[in-house]
């Protein structure tokens, strides 16, 4: 589930055509006010290229289409999380509201962060040993037209829908400890997750208004030795040495900013979704539990004429719920697999790109302060 | 969460902030200088304390105005209230400002200056001499209280008692030195430095007693400005020699500033005489015949502009640094706690030390903070308000020029005089009067001739002064910069090793 695609690119009877690991959401236009992604990827077969266009209807599609309600077992799938529309203001500046929204996804040059997560997501997906089986993938990847005119069903990813009162459905008391185990650590984790990738923003936010306010010291000192006459001609030449080393420092932040964003920041939003999606699942797992109590309750009280039938459905709803836990104990299981290999790798390119700036700038900052140590006096 | 330290609050970063000029004319502005009879300062025997002025239009002023009145009422108050801005001009009360005050201030003699300069080129890098201001210390309590700093020299030079001094000194100390020196010098064309600001709202948080981190900066600022300001004075190859400066630097007592104080009578001196400067710069259209002096005049308005203007930039990037560190801070503390939930072992272990290595780049970030802002804010600070000074030279200049203008005038109009008696129809008087007349005129043309020489006088000292201070300039840039980058590759250095410790931390997730 890596982005390097260590783990295998084929699962079996995957009955996906695509290599998983060449899938790449290469960049996104804007025609009028809606984003056109461009999505290569390579056959399996005989590593023929394919290159399709599509819109985030289409994703949406595509998500909709991996839920099929007739098949119970799927309840306790952990669906990768798909990112909430990117909506782009006509001057593709970043709006408060976006930046809220979408979080680091929001940043990034002509989205690329963006990109980069919708790639992610169409990896998952293809990698996942029974979603990838899903048509609507082949479909999505490989067709000419888009898919996405179909109106998608309304669905159980619509977490806003649900009311009040099955929020109290949360906090039931689970049969299995290890479910109630997984239930309070992820809401743990969930919460944590969430504030921590916030407070990266923010830091993340504060360098970029340091490079905006170094850039602009360095120009208005370079601005002004144009403009003078040198009547000093030595101090001239010590401030455009100085607008030089307000430039580098700006360089520092610059970059430092996009490692953070297209490694860390990217790291932690995809744990952040994906543990609303674990979330997600369990609470599913949870509601079913809830009805089949309500069941059994129902079967004991039942009158001797309802019985058979009160016993049928309750009898229903148990092989539901087994198989739908026994589905989601597989998919926990994989899930913490991938999460941390993924953090892993978050924290291992970041800290690479980083290491690799602070050196690129430290060399610059030496050389500034040898030519400024030759600078003359006189 | 908020960090365990206080952040200052923005205002103040205003405490330093130009530009935020109050009304002109603020009644309580108190810089420098008040017109004090200085018992150390030459006074040549024949200059007379008279109201020479042509335009004379207000009372002699009494000597009761110039000596610290016993009567004064606010003698105690040790309120220092005035508000920064370094557009204030250093209020002198001394020399020929013609509405009001008589001419007291001596003429210092040039070759005292050429002497200086040329023995500081001959002693070539024996310039030795380096003063610290250290150890901050609250004497006193509530709004009585003061700061009081320890002032040590260290030098070889042999205008010094002894090679390492030691003494205590206050705030207003410090701004009794300015005052005299200003009033000693700044009239005869040398380029005075200024004494930092007066600032009341850090000093009454540290009167009474608030012991966060606004208060500490606003000491710390404090203490670097005054050791600046002391440097820079004792550069000055004039001032060195200066028995005030001695004094300030050798003696264990000195005597309360006390006209230091805004609301003291020579407080209100000062600002009757600002008001009447004013006035007078309106009115003097000076002939210029030495285009060098307009350059010049020109030049240093821009600078000051420029100057003014990268302050508030590097104001500004101070604020932004100080914002990232207290949010690396925030982060690093959702990252120990999300560490200590993590339940895989060897991930766990990585989110705490990223968190670890977060707190120790919060630190750094507020280092180079400190390093902006001591480095090239207060210079961008100092040398505003130096520029202010060299104004002051300027006007001095004009000053001059004007008074030898209305000699001339005075001269003309005696000689104008005298040859109207010539033709008077009174003998009993003529002969009387004609004596007085031809005194007069003998006595104008005496300073005709003497408001020639002082302006040609000042002009060399001003080119003289220009140019140390240009020399001066490119040296202090130039040192400021050194140091900066040198801070920015520790700091680089510092952020590589965390990097590189971190790196194998994260590769051990398994």
């Amino acid at each position: 589930m890596n982005r390097s695609g260590k783990t295998a690119d084929t699962m079996e009877g995957s009955g996906l055509t695509i290599s998983a690991s060449s899938i790449k959401v290469n960049e996104a236009t804007l025609d009028e006010d809606t984003l056109v992604f461009s999505i290569t990827s390579q056959k399996l077969s005989n590593g023929m290229g394919v290159c399709v266009c599509r819109t985030y209807e289409d994703f949406e599609w595509l998500q909709q289409s991996l839920f099929a309600p007739d098949e119970p077992d799927l309840h306790g799938v952990i669906f990768p999380p798909l990112p909430a529309k990117l909506i782009m203001s006509p001057q593709s500046q970043i709006n408060n509201k976006t930046l809220k929204q979408l979080g680091f996804l929001a940043l990034g040059d002509c989205c690329r962060t963006y990109c980069e997560a919708l790639e992610l997501y169409l990896q998952q997906v293809a990698l996942h040993p029974i979603l990838s089986k899903n048509k609507a993938l082949e479909t999505l990847l490989t067709n000419t037209e888009s898919p996405g005119k179909q109106r998608a069903k309304k669905g159980i990813f619509n977490r806003l829908s649900q009311v009040m009162e099955e929020k109290r459905k949360e906090s039931h008391k689970d049969v299995d400890d290890f479910f109630q185990n997984e239930r309070d650590n992820n809401s743990n984790m969930t919460a944590l997750t969430k504030v921590t990738t916030e407070r990266f923003l923010d830091v993340v936010l504060a360098e970029q208004r340091l490079s905006v306010a170094s850039k602009h010291l360095s120009s208005s000192i370079q601005l002004w030795v144009n403009q003078e006459d040198s009547a000093n001609a030595a101090f001239s030449k010590i401030c455009l040495k100085t607008s030089k080393v307000f430039e580098t420092i700006k360089r520092n932040f610059e970059k430092t900013a996009e490692n953070n964003i297209s490694t860390l920041g990217l790291g932690l939003d995809l744990q952040s979704r994906y543990q609303e999606a674990e979330k997600e699942m369990l609470f599913r797992r949870t509601c079913k539990l809830v009805e089949l109590e309500a069941a059994n309750k129902n079967t004991e009280r039942a009158k001797a004429n309802k019985k058979g039938i009160m016993e049928e459905v309750r009898n229903v709803l148990e092989k539901q719920f087994d198989g739908m836990s026994s589905m989601a104990r597989q998919e926990v299981g994989r899930f913490h697999q991938s999460r941390v290999a993924l953090l892993r790798t978050a924290l291992v390119s970041w800290c690479e790109q980083q290491l690799n700036t602070a050196t690129e700038i430290a060399a610059l900052y030496s050389e500034h302060l040898e030519a400024c140590q030759k600078l003359p006096e006189e | 969460m908020a960090a365990e330290r206080d952040p200052p609050p923005p205002g103040d970063a205003g405490q330093a902030r130009f530009g935020e000029a109050e009304d002109g004319e603020d009644l309580f502005v108190g810089a420098v200088g008040a017109l004090e009879s200085n018992p150390s300062s030459p006074e040549p025997a024949s200059l007379p304390a008279e109201d020479i002025s042509a335009n004379s239009n207000g009372p002699k002023l009494v000597d009761s105005f110039l000596d610290d009145d016993p009567d004064d009422l606010f003698a105690e108050a040790t309120e220092e209230v005035s508000l920064d801005s370094p557009e204030r001009e250093p209020i002198l009360s001394d020399g020929p400002s013609p509405a009001i005050t008589p001419i007291m201030a001596p003429r210092i003699d040039s070759t005292l200056f050429d002497q200086a300069l040329e023995e500081e080129e001959d002693n070539g890098d024996t310039f030795d001499i380096c003063i610290s201001v250290s150890d901050p210390e609250k004497v006193g309590d509530g709004m009585n209280a003061y700061m009081a700093y320890k002032v040590t020299t260290k030098t070889s030079l042999s205008v010094f008692s002894q090679n390492e001094l030691s003494v205590r000194r206050r705030f207003s100390d410090f701004l009794g030195l300015h005052s005299k020196l200003a009033s000693k010098y700044m009239h005869s064309g040398y380029i005075v430095p200024p004494a930092p600001e007066k600032s009341i709202v850090g000093m009454t948080k540290v009167k009474v007693g608030k012991e966060d981190s606004s208060s500490t900066e606003f000491v710390e600022k404090r203490r670097s400005a005054l050791e600046r300001y002391l440097m820079r004075t004792v550069k000055h190859p004039v001032m060195l020699k200066d028995p005030n400066v001695l004094q300030f630097l050798e003696s264990s007592e000195l005597p309360r500033a006390v006209s230091t104080q805004a609301l003291s009578g020579a407080g209100i001196l000062r600002m009757v005489n600002k008001a009447a400067d004013a006035v007078n710069k309106m009115t003097i259209k000076m002939n210029e015949s030495d285009a060098w002096f307009e350059e010049k005049q020109q030049q240093f308005e821009n600078l000051d502009a420029q100057f003014r203007k990268l302050h508030a930039s590097v104001e500004s990037l101070v604020c932004h640094r100080k914002e990232l560190s207290l949010n690396t801070a925030s982060f690093a503390k959702s990252a120990a706690m999300l560490g200590n939930s993590e339940d895989h072992t060897a991930l766990s272990r990585a989110l705490s030390q990223l968190a670890e290595m977060e707190e120790k780049m919060e630190q750094l970030h507020m280092d180079q903070a400190y390093a902006d802002f001591y480095l090239f804010a207060e210079l961008l600070g100092d040398y505003v308000r130096l520029l202010t000074a060299v104004k002051g030279v300027f006007d001095q200049r004009m000053k001059t020029w004007s008074k030898w203008q209305d000699a001339q005038l005075m001269l003309q109009r005696k000689r104008e005089a005298e040859a109207k008696l010539q033709y008077a129809n009174k003998p009993d008087k003529l002969q009387q009067a004609k004596d007085e007349i031809k005194e007069e005129i003998v006595e104008w043309e005496g300073k005709v001739q003497q408001g020639e020489r002082d302006f040609e006088q000042i002009s060399k000292t001003i080119r003289k002064e220009l140019g140390r201070f240009e020399k001066e300039r490119v040296k202090d840039f130039k040192s400021v910069i050194i140091k900066y980058l040198e801070s920015l590759v520790q700091t680089q250095q510092q952020l590589i090793k965390y990097w590189e410790a971190f790196l194998p931390e994260a590769k051990a997730i398994a």
